[in-house]
């Protein structure tokens, strides 16, 4: 049979990022939520606030361990999948990757020991400065891993030499043009996607009636922050789409489905894309529509897709369709916020049986979006994978196509596994609920970890 | 000093100094991870599922930060040596990927037999992922020292090159390394029926570990003619001839200790026997990184960039390495006959 690397090179790196980001799009805004709750809990010394922080570091716990581990396959796969990529951009990339392992995680994982072990063994300020830490590790990562990402989009601060990228002002390099708005908009969704698994289960709680205390903390936490922050990203979204028409005009031409650049740009709220043809089929637009928002004209231009050969153009349909569904999603999440901070506002947040349960319902709205917004860039990114530079088709290693088929099988077997019950055990943490943390029902837990801390005093 | 002179001792040293730096990651990865690998080798062994928690609540604080330094490892080799990193992955593409995904089933696993009802299929999950994961590293390093097939800078030999006798045996021998750097630490870090059968254990890997690295140790000479040469040449010799001699002395001292009944030395004096091994195969491989044809100086990554990385690396090492020490004292002492581990 034959099989075609570069295609199924991309798809298994496509499965298994796809799969890690899920991970650290939740983890990166859940710590953030639970050194929150530490700190609440250091300065009130409610036991409802220490309560919830250690029930959602049980649930931290699974979730980093899966993004733990689907992030060592994703350094790996640079080497194994992209070796003609990592000779030629290994010296921009490897730094910043050894960067992100130096400060960030060696942080994460070293102060997760202490968050996930150290309850009854340290002092509360060190367990609580301990997750301030495991948050800010998270950020680092971000920073790094984006820095990277982002120069692979907007290439900056280096020359190539035969065809090796060598760098000349790191600064640059790290602080390319798309960086601040990738790093601002993806840690922005993950503090939203956090912030819906909060509400959705703190919804979840008062709706049963049950964990009553804890349920409406999480509500009002969670509302109060989307309400700012899901608005919040429709201004850095914005930004980012413009600072994108700058310097990759063709993505957001294919974001836009728009073919024709001299005429104005319409906004499709639907539409078919024909790549064959250069057209669309079923558009329902609002005339001009993107214009307006790209060049703050009526009639402004931006390049169409027939301006490049056809060789040069993204996909177009996963691009617009994937755009579409990041839009959508994001407008839900700020009206569904804006609408219960009014409720909160007027005193009633907790008596619309219909919005509860609607809320209950949105915990995976945040992690989709993030997935389609990804999938934004990186096909909008093709056929580049450094864009203008190298062509992902050049980037591949020498490795058979047959080989890579069967590693990608057996990747789809391990993670569906591993995800399937990952998935199932948090469901079941959820349900179980802060309450079975309680003192009561754990009995002889703590004394018995904490006994051990006179037991053999002395060694490493 | 002209400038030229100065690019070249740039470009001299530095892909040496990165050599050691990526040398050490490896070591410490292989210390560190080496004995948490040994703990889910030896899971088998244990009488039933509260012994195992046991045994896991040992290293539970520690296995994401060990497991860290394979990632370093494979930045350190992205960032320094970019060539040999393009080379080496693709050539051990099916026992690197082997590796990765076994270490996703016991990674896992810790969390997961927490929460689960029936620990036992998590166990089992441990079991298989941390001996694979050793397995495939052994033939991976078995591989390297038998040499890559390299033209034109790229990879040019086949998906299964690696799996020959020799690669088989370093994966063995890896499995009894890792088996004694797990029962060593058990002995220092646990009390009751687990620290017991875990003395037992040792002594038996520690003989199994002297059968393999004399087996590797005359296998490898008979391999490459080069690492003959190396190894028995005069004046090598003179210089060379202590490195048995200590290995011999290391281990008889750790069998001693084992059968005295102390706790932490037959542990350390296993670190100390692994990293005699190491040395070995660095003084049979050095300056080969991709051996028989790319030395580290072929393969280094430009000097702007190694500088760049290597003033971070000295900065921040010195941190890092002060934490994780602060996490091993917090959780020092042993752990006691049927805790467990949330
Ligand atoms: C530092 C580098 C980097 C980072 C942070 C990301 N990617 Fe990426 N991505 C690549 C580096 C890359 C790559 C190596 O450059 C690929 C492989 C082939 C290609 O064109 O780009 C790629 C391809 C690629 C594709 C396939 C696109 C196609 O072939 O049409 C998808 C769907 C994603 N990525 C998704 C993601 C997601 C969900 C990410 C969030 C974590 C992500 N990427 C971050
Ligand atoms: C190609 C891209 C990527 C690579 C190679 C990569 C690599 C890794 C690796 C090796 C780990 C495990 C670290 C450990 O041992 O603790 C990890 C975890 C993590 N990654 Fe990625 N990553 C990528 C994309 C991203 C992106 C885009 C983000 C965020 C915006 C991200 C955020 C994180 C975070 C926060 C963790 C910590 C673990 C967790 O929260 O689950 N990564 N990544
Ligand atoms: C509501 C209005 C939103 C707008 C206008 C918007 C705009 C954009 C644009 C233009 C891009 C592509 C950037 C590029 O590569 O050129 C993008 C990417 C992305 N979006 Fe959004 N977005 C919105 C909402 C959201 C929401 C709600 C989430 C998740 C919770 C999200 C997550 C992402 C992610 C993860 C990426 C890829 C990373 C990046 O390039 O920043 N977006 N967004």
């Amino acid at each position: 049979m034959d099989f075609d690397p570069v295609l199924l090179a991309r798809l298994q790196f496509a499965f298994t990022i796809i799969f890690h980001i899920i991970f650290p799009s939740f983890t990166i805004g859940l710590s953030a939520y639970i050194a929150t709750l530490g700190v609440l809990w250091l300065r009130t010394g409610e036991e409802r606030h220490q309560l919830l922080m250690r029930f959602w570091v049980k649930i931290f716990a699974v979730s980093f361990a899966m993004g733990v581990v689907s992030g060592i396959v994703l350094s790996y796969q640079f080497g194994t999948n992209w070796s003609r990529f990592s000779v030629a951009t290994g010296n921009i990339l490897g730094p910043l990757l050894g960067y992100e392992v130096l400060t960030a995680f060696f942080l994460e994982a070293t102060f997760l020991g202490i968050l996930l072990f150290g309850f009854s063994r340290v002092p509360r300020w060190l367990y609580v400065l301990s997750a301030i830490v495991v948050a800010v590790g998270t950020m680092l990562s971000s920073f790094w891993i984006l820095a990277a990402n982002s120069w692979m989009q907007t290439p900056a601060g280096h020359e190539w030499r035969d065809g090796v990228a060598f760098p000349l002002d790191w600064f640059q390099i790290v602080f390319n043009p798309s960086f601040p708005y990738r790093f601002a908009h993806m840690l922005n969704a993950a503090y939203l996607t956090a912030g819906f698994v909060v509400i959705a289960v703190g919804a979840r709680y008062v709706l049963g009636g049950k964990h009553m205390a804890e349920g409406r903390t999480m509500l009002r936490m969670g509302i109060g922050l989307a309400a700012i922050l899901a608005p919040l990203q429709l201004v850095i979204g914005d930004q980012h789409g413009l600072n994108t028409l700058k310097h990759q005009p063709i993505k957001v031409a294919a974001m836009e489905a728009h073919w024709d650049g001299s005429k104005p740009a319409d906004f499709h709220i639907f539409a078919w894309p024909d790549e064959k043809n250069g057209t669309n089929h079923f558009e329902l637009s609002i005339p001009k529509g993107a214009s307006l928002i790209l060049t703050h004209h009526l009639n402004g231009l931006v390049p169409g897709l027939l301006s490049v050969p056809e060789a040069d153009r993204p996909p177009v349909k996963v691009v617009f369709f994937a755009f579409r569904i990041m839009l959508a999603i994001g407008f839900f999440m700020i009206g569904s916020a804006l609408l219960g901070a009014f409720f909160w506002w007027r005193g009633t947040l907790f008596d619309h049986d219909w919005y509860l349960r609607m809320m209950a319902q949105t915990w995976w709205l945040g992690f989709v979006a993030v997935v389609a917004g990804w999938v934004v860039t990186e096909s909008g990114r093709q056929p580049w994978v450094v864009y203008g530079i190298m062509r992902t088709a050049d980037a591949t290693s020498p490795v058979p196509g047959a080989t890579i088929a069967g590693t990608l099988a057996l990747f789809i077997v391990a993670y569906g596994i591993a995800f399937s019950f990952g998935i199932f055990y948090i469901n079941r943490l959820i349900a179980r609920g802060p309450d079975a943390l309680k003192p009561k029902d754990e009995p002889g837990g703590i004394s018995q970890i904490a006994s051990t801390r006179d037991a053999g005093q002395g060694i490493v | 000093m002209r400038r030229d002179d100065e690019g070249f001792v740039m470009e001299w040293y530095l892909p040496l100094i990165w050599a050691g730096v990526i040398g050490t990651a490896v070591a410490m990865y292989v210390i560190m991870d080496g004995f948490d690998l040994g703990i889910g080798i030896l899971f088998p062994f244990a009488k039933d599922e509260t012994e195992r928690d046991q045994m896991m609540r040992s290293i539970a604080p520690f296995w994401d930060g060990n497991e860290t330094w394979l990632v370093l490892g494979g930045a350190g080799l992205f960032v320094a040596f970019p060539r040999a990193y393009a080379v080496i992955m693709p050539a051990f593409y099916v026992p690197v990927i082997v590796m990765l995904v076994a270490l996703v089933f016991r990674g896992v696993a810790f969390e997961f037999r927490i929460v689960s009802h029936s620990k036992k299929g998590w166990s089992l999950a441990f079991i298989i992922g941390s001996t694979l994961a050793t397995f495939a590293q052994g033939v991976i390093l078995g591989g390297l020292i038998q040499g890559i097939k390299v033209e034109n800078g790229a990879y040019a030999g086949g998906p299964f090159d690696w799996a020959t006798p020799f690669g088989l045996l370093c994966g063995l021998s890896l499995i009894a390394g890792y088996g004694l750097l797990g029962a060593t630490w058990l002995v220092m870090k646990t009390e009751g029926p687990v620290a017991v059968r875990a003395r037992q254990q040792s002594k038996i890997l520690l003989i199994a570990v002297l059968v393999f690295m004399a087996a590797v140790s005359l296998y490898t000479p008979l391999l490459q003619e080069r690492i003959a040469e190396r190894w028995f040449s005069l004046p090598n010799f003179y210089y060379l001839w202590p490195v048995p001699v200590i290995t011999a002395l290391t281990a008889f001292f750790c069998w001693r200790w084992i059968g005295q009944g102390r706790d932490a030395p037959p542990f350390l004096a296993a670190i100390a026997l692994f990293m005699l091994g190491y040395l070995g195969l660095v003084i049979s491989s050095f300056p080969y990184l991709v051996p028989p044809t790319l030395t580290i100086w072929d393969t280094a990554g430009a000097p702007s960039s190694q500088i760049f990385m290597l003033i971070g690396t000295l900065v921040l090492l010195p941190f890092v390495l002060g934490y994780i020490v602060l996490v091993y004292w917090l959780f020092r002492g042993k752990v006691r006959e049927g805790e467990s581990y949330h």
